[in-house]
């Protein structure tokens, strides 16, 4: 009876900043002189108001999938991997590297695929790697020399882009030469969608899901996550556990920035990890780090990325609104869950 | 390059300093008395869009600035409130409002992109700004630049020098001695939480209004700033002499950049302007490798006179964050 009625009151919180979050958003659109409902309805026929727009929505899911199960392993070790959005730069940097290098070669299509995806994985696994030695080895916090790489990888990507891969004649912000379709993920007719592309974030998850959940290695990595010195002194090699949280999470992003390229872009673009990093960063802390939940948290997330779309075309409304949206909702939850502990907290002094 | 140039040239490097001063110096209070506030980075954005649309719509300067310094008490309370009472993960809110204080000044600054607005004017100070080179560098700048003069000196006196920032720091090192010492330790902690995030605040009104003023949303570059000043704040080891002398180096490393992409013609100015990341990065390891353990072991195994050297150069480059830094502070 008594555990009952504190689910009752958990459900009640979590339904307190869902409505703390719509309010918020709520004012921010009066404050900007805007029709709230009309702009709620935008980001809802933006993006689920028809199978075009639907399956846009799975093209941004899929690298978002990808980022925030990758976040999981990191999490579960206790790090802020902040550097993923530049893990993300890095696979898609590798994996046009390697398409570059091979397009003109005899080799299949299905192979160079292939082994420009596995090269993405490794280059971002590597740019995950010097995070993690930064921190084992300099002493440096993952956040700030994640930070720092971040910025590291997008000047990068200029360089290239300005630079060496520059499009025949000058270098523009619009990216480097599209590759021929032969070496695009196969699309479904007349949509932007590969199928491959939400095959391969729904195996990622599944994975993830049973290496946090169904290995000693997810144990392990658990007690390395919630208590550091005391996984040391049980004899858990702590920080190679680390380096192997971030060498996962790295490659799983590295992942998500080759899909950017091979299904969505088909070549390099300044801000090709299109900020689903960051945006992976708030699905895993909106979930509270729950594998299963991220499916369809992340699809709501990606349906307020792509619905935001057209809000500047129908309502003169910057489309930053979904971040907005995005954030109040994260912050809320944030908030309500230190409301409910010190309610719960209360009540348990009282009884 | 004539010298005219470099001297209106490092000129220009001690304005664009100011903002980065005052956010720097502004996390650092913060810091010390044991919260993080990874907030600075959106709320630079908001505090420097809220700061000019204020200035716009009044024609007052003033209450440009002040708009600013309200935007950052503001989102530090909300860091405050959901770290100190609520007693949740001072990073995951930090982190959050930095992107959601980013997306709220892309899009409530919407109307605002591309205006004309008000700026603020220098003002060379009679007799100091007419000193040859010295004048010219330092005495003929805005009210703000002066400003961020005085604030680098008030605060570090303030630490170390003034009962409460001794309090401070005893907040910050050990929470519990210092309570039974009589201070009011979470009272504390949202005082300085509140002033240091009306200083981070205060940079942003100090990019609109002086050092790159106007707002022009997402290619503002005023995005990165505050994930910049949260690093100076580490490499500043805590100290605000320490921390002005990164903000200036930042800035110097900037118009180095700019100053030289016409000799490097096959690098894009892009790459350029973030070559003080690395930089930042690196300096980072110098002030942190100190701490880890190999060092130490490594050093161990030195014959003494080596290890005397090597261990000094450490020791002075090394800086450790207050102790109690990112935990709650139980008080009853």
């Amino acid at each position: 009876m008594q555990r009952n009625k504190f689910q009752w009151t958990n459900i009640a919180f979590q339904l307190g900043a869902v409505a703390l979050a719509l309010g918020f958003t709520t004012l921010v659109l009066i404050l900007a002189d805007a029709p709230p409902l009309e702009a709620y309805k935008n980001l809802f026929v933006g993006s689920f108001g028809s199978i075009k727009k639907f399956t846009d929505v799975l093209v941004a899911w899929a690298p978002l999938m990808l980022a925030t199960t990758g976040l999981l392993v990191t999490f579960t070790a206790g790090l802020w991997n902040i550097g993923i959005e530049g893990q993300i730069t890095l696979g898609a940097i590798f994996t046009t590297g390697v398409l570059r290098v091979l397009q003109d070669s005899s080799a299949p299509p299905t192979l160079i695929l292939t082994l420009a995806i596995l090269s993405g994985m490794v280059g971002g696994a590597l740019w995950a790697a010097l995070v993690g030695a930064l921190k084992t080895f300099g002493g440096v916090n993952e956040i700030f020399g994640g930070l720092g790489m971040n910025f590291v990888a997008t000047a990068l990507t200029l360089w290239l882009i300005f630079g060496p891969w520059k499009r025949p004649g000058i270098g523009s912000m619009s990216g480097t030469e599209p590759f021929p379709e032969a070496l695009w993920l196969p699309q479904i007719t007349s949509l932007r969608l590969s199928i491959w592309s939400v095959v391969i974030a729904v195996a990622a998850l599944i994975c993830i899901y049973i290496l946090l959940k169904g290995t000693y290695f997810g144990l392990r990595l658990k007690a390395v996550g919630r208590n550091m010195r005391s996984s040391f002194i049980l004899g858990i090699p702590t920080w190679q556990y680390m380096m192997a949280s971030f060498l996962v999470c790295g490659a799983l992003a590295g992942l998500a920035g080759a899909i950017q390229v091979t299904a969505v872009y088909h070549r390099l673009i300044p801000s090709i990890s299109s900020g689903y990093g960051f945006l992976g960063l708030l699905v895993a802390m909106l979930v509270n780090f729950q594998a299963l939940w991220t499916l369809p948290v992340a699809l709501f997330f990606a349906a307020l990325n792509i619905g935001s779309i057209q809000l500047p075309i129908v309502l003169k409304l910057d489309s930053s609104l979904s971040g907005v949206l995005q954030g109040a909702l994260v912050l809320s939850v944030i908030i309500m869950e230190g409301v409910r502990q010190r309610f719960l907290k209360a009540a348990r002094e009282r009884s | 390059m004539s010298l005219e140039t470099i001297l209106t040239g490092l000129a220009g490097v001690l304005a664009a300093a100011a903002p980065v001063i005052f956010a720097a110096i502004g996390e650092t209070l913060t810091e010390r008395s044991g919260v993080i506030n990874l907030s600075a980075n959106g709320k630079i954005l908001l505090a420097a869009m809220a700061g000019f649309a204020v200035a716009v719509s009044t024609n007052n300067l003033l209450l440009g600035c002040l708009a600013g310094m309200l935007i950052g008490s503001l989102v530090a309370a909300v860091v405050a409130f959901s770290s100190i009472t609520l007693r949740q993960s001072q990073v995951a809110v930090g982190f959050v409002l930095a992107l959601m204080c980013r997306d709220l000044a892309y899009f409530l600054g919407n109307p605002y992109m591309g205006l004309s607005g008000p700026r603020i004017p220098s003002l060379p100070i009679p007799i100091l700004g007419d000193l040859p080179v010295i004048g010219v560098i330092f005495f003929r700048q805005d009210i703000l630049t002066y400003l961020s003069y005085i604030l680098i000196f008030a605060a570090w006196i303030w630490i170390f020098k003034t009962r409460p920032g001794l309090m401070l720091q005893g907040v910050g090192e050990r929470p519990a001695a210092a309570f039974v010492r009589g201070a009011n330790v979470n009272r504390m902690r949202y005082i300085y939480t509140l002033v240091g995030g009306a200083l981070i605040g205060l940079a942003g009104p100090t990019y609109s209004l002086s050092v790159k003023a106007g707002w022009k949303g997402t290619i503002s570059g005023l995005d990165g700033i505050g994930w910049i000043a949260l690093a100076i704040t580490i490499f500043g080891g805590w100290n605000p002499l320490r921390a002005a002398f990164g903000a200036y180096l930042f800035a110097l490393l900037q118009w180095l950049g700019l100053v030289l992409q016409p000799s490097l013609p096959g690098i894009p100015s892009q790459v350029l302007q973030v070559a003080p990341f690395p930089l930042m990065i690196l300096t980072l390891l110098l002030v942190n490798i100190g701490n880890t353990e190999w060092v130490e072991r490594v050093l161990a195994s030195l014959p003494e006179s080596a290890r005397h050297a090597i261990a000094r150069l450490i020791r002075s480059l090394r800086a450790s964050p207050p102790a109690s830094l990112g935990t709650p502070f139980e008080q009853e």
